[in-house]
């Protein structure tokens, strides 16, 4: 078989996923499986989005991004307002919330898109600390917002309180400014979860391997040499931007529905960071990478538990390590020379 | 290097192994309580506090023999998702009473999970109406935010404390926001004149020159100050630097302005609030439980550790009334534990009398206080 690196790659990547996710489907039907770990479920599959399709512009594009998690939030406050306020229309659970992250999909894309206009026009440093700030002025934003519903639909306020939108008798206040929202029907699955990351690697790896991704990646490797053979950088830079904000939106969704309480200060520069930090650690532009280290990261937090009050020390301490260890020329040859003696086994 | 770095991953993962197998190896026929705050980061003082309160209390009662209790205090972070993760690894541990969260927002997160499971609740000071609403197996100690917003409106409107009054809050943070609500709610009720409000946040808690003058040229004579003492401390000061004289009305937060280090109490002179507990009350029980927690922590203890004493009390006395067995499992103890605290009434170092609606809140009366030569003083 000769097939080409990026469909090994591909496979790779899928079967990693769908393994892991046969594996803990089955100690869950065996109960073998600890209360931390399988609580733990929906929001690693949430954190894997993000660090995918934040690959998809630190990584893919090549432009530091640190305001992700700004994209995240729109997608939570936005998919919870739709599941909370179609719970009448749409009896069935899981449908709603494909519904829930497809809204919040789309309020994070239209974000995504009106911040990538005036911010892809910058570069490098600067780059950075403008999404920054935008993930800050979106955290701010979603503080002063207050949302209700009665029979009439929905009321929106800004910056006043939860008093102001003047709900009838039996409205209820969804999102209550500072407060954020409580009450939260559970609907994420580690099953929904899975899926939405099945798909987000569907559309990230399709997308990197298209036509449109190279331009994409021509972009990151030579602005100018691209630009000269005539690819047009805000189209394509704003194509990654907005798809990885998109996926980021689902995400936020997915994992705002797997807590029965959400507030904008959750999604802050410490969370925008963090995912970097999974992006960063399973390597640049590494798809399966960013699953890997999202799912051992999110993990590894709370099998440091006994640790008590040192564990986050000693965590800072894995992720040094960590740096060191794959950076590490020794330890980079390891794969080539197994292959090596792999091969030089079967010749013999 | 290379070794090295690899000796020391494998010590710290054989560590952390030997801490977790020694964490469940367990003294058979004591109950297990659990509780999340946050014993790490910003918040911290309230976890801690609420976790050494509970951990003289549990210290207390082991000693007299009879129902012996193990307290197992996981940190939080203040933040939901780890909560819910601090919550799960109780669960893994055999938690079969909880305290919940101490804090507002874990707390609404972690209440549901002790809903779905049917472990019994009671949590310290996540005051936040959200934690027990709708989930009869939840309980709170301290009051719930809405009780205090409107209770405060009562007591300035009784007390004729002042008849124009402003209020500075902080506008992302739950506690703040959520008693300047019913606060205002209360107050438009009752007609009492709210002339300024203005409001900070996490990231502009240093200078309160704006909220001053604004409540300075409205003319207000009395402050509503609902927040913690760290911010209301530096409000003291500025107001003193550009002379302006109010009255200054806080809440249970602003229990432990006194004790704060570097804070020069005179500023704090003739501040008014309600709390529930005073340190330096001289009743038996609060002067050990001071006198212990100073030996232990070398500080005076806050309401978060009075509230975490109480709760653990609370739960003895019910498992007292109960005939609760060790060995009984958590949603059998939970029936029990509900069916004693909807009906008892208990007397703790935040109150006397304290007796719990169906609806988890507990009712009690606030203690007002005024700040007196550097010491609280009852008002009535």
């Amino acid at each position: 078989m000769n097939l080409q690196k990026s469909t090994l790659n591909a496979v790779f990547t899928y079967t990693l996923v769908v393994v892991a996710f046969v594996v803990a489907q089955g100690l869950i039907k065996s109960g073998n499986i600890s209360s931390t770990l399988r609580g733990q479920l929906a929001p690693i599959c949430a954190y894997i989005v993000m660090a995918v399709s934040l690959n998809l512009t630190v990584g893919i594009l090549g432009e530091l991004s640190l305001g992700h998690a700004g994209f995240m939030s729109v997608g939570a406050f936005s998919g919870v307002v739709a599941c909370v306020s179609l719970a009448n229309v749409i009896p069935l659970e899981p449908l709603r919330l494909v519904v829930g992250m497809l809204v919040g999909a789309s309020c994070a894309s239209a974000v995504g898109f009106f911040i990538g206009i005036p911010v892809l026009r910058l570069g490098g440093d600067y780059l950075a600390i403008v999404t920054l700030a935008c993930g800050e002025i979106i955290k701010n934003l979603v503080t002063c917002m207050y949302v209700g519903m009665d029979s009439h639909g929905l009321h929106f306020s800004f910056l006043t309180s939860a008093s102001a939108l003047q709900l009838e008798k039996g409205g209820k206040v969804i999102i209550n400014g500072p407060m954020g929202i409580a009450g939260i029907p559970k609907l994420s699955t580690f099953t929904m979860g899975f899926m939405l990351v099945m798909f987000t690697l569907f559309i990230v790896m399709n997308l990197v391997n298209s036509r449109a991704g190279r331009a994409i990646m021509a972009l990151r490797d030579n602005r100018i040499a691209a630009e000269s053979v005539g690819i047009p950088v805000t189209k394509y830079k704003l194509m990654a931007f907005v798809t990885s904000a998109a996926l980021a939106g689902a995400a936020g969704a997915l994992y705002a529905m797997n807590f029965s309480t959400v507030v904008a200060t959750k999604f802050n520069f410490n969370t925008s960071i963090l995912i970097l930090v999974y992006v960063v650690l399973g390597g640049l532009g590494n798809i399966w990478g960013s699953v890997v280290a999202a799912a051992v990261l999110t993990v590894l937090p709370e099998m440091l538990r006994g640790f008590n009050d040192y564990r986050m020390l000693v965590y800072a301490v894995v992720l040094i390590i960590v740096m060191i260890v794959t950076n590490n020329a020794r330890f980079k040859a390891i794969p080539t020379r197994l292959k090596k003696r792999l091969r030089g086994a079967s010749n013999v | 290097m290379k070794r090295v770095v690899f000796f020391l991953a494998l010590a710290m993962v054989a560590s952390a192994l030997a801490v977790c197998t020694s964490g469940s190896a367990l003294a058979a026929g004591a109950i297990k309580i659990g509780g999340t705050g946050p014993l790490t980061g910003g918040a911290a003082i309230y976890g801690q506090a609420a976790r050494n309160g509970a951990q003289i209390a549990v210290d207390e009662i082991n000693a007299l023999g009879g129902v012996q209790f193990e307290l197992n205090y996981q940190d939080d972070e203040h933040d939901a998702e780890k909560a819910v993760n601090a919550y799960n690894n109780l669960k893994d541990w055999g938690m079969q009473v909880s305290l919940g969260s101490v804090t507002s927002t874990p707390g609404v997160a972690t209440s549901v999970e002790n809903n779905t499971d049917r472990i019994f609740a009671i949590t310290p000071s996540a005051s936040a109406v959200a934690v027990t609403e709708g989930k009869n197996n939840v309980f709170q100690m301290c009051f719930a935010d809405p009780n205090q917003g409107s209770a405060s409106a009562q007591y300035i409107s009784d007390q004729k404390l002042g008849s124009k009054i402003a209020v500075i809050y902080k506008n992302d943070d739950v506690y703040s926001s959520g008693i300047f609500e019913t606060f205002k709610a209360k107050a438009g009720e009752i007609k009492l004149e709210i002339v300024s409000v203005t409001t900070f946040t996490e990231d502009s808690q240093q200078d309160f020159s704006v909220q001053l003058a604004d409540a300075k040229n409205n003319g207000a004579d009395l402050i509503f100050l609902p927040m913690y003492y760290t911010p209301a401390s530096l409000i003291f000061q500025q107001a003193k630097s550009i002379g302006y004289t109010p009255k200054y009305f806080g809440v249970d937060g602003m229990d432990g302005i006194l004790t704060l280090e570097g804070f020069d109490t005179a500023l704090a002179e003739g501040v008014i609030l309600l709390t529930p507990f005073n340190a330096t009350a001289s009743d038996k029980r609060t002067t050990s439980f001071v006198a212990k927690y100073k030996t232990a922590h070398g500080e005076v203890p806050n309401q978060f550790a009075a509230d975490g004493y109480d709760c653990v009390y609370a739960i003895y006395e019910a498992i007292k009334a109960g005939n609760v067995t060790p060995d009984l499992l958590a949603p059998a103890i939970c029936d029990i534990l509900v069916k004693q605290f909807t009906s008892m009434s208990f007397n703790g170092l935040t109150g006397d009398n304290m007796t719990w609606g169906v609806n988890g809140q507990v009712a009690k009366d606030p203690k007002g206080m005024i700040i007196k030569n550097g010491a609280y003083v009852g008002i009535d």
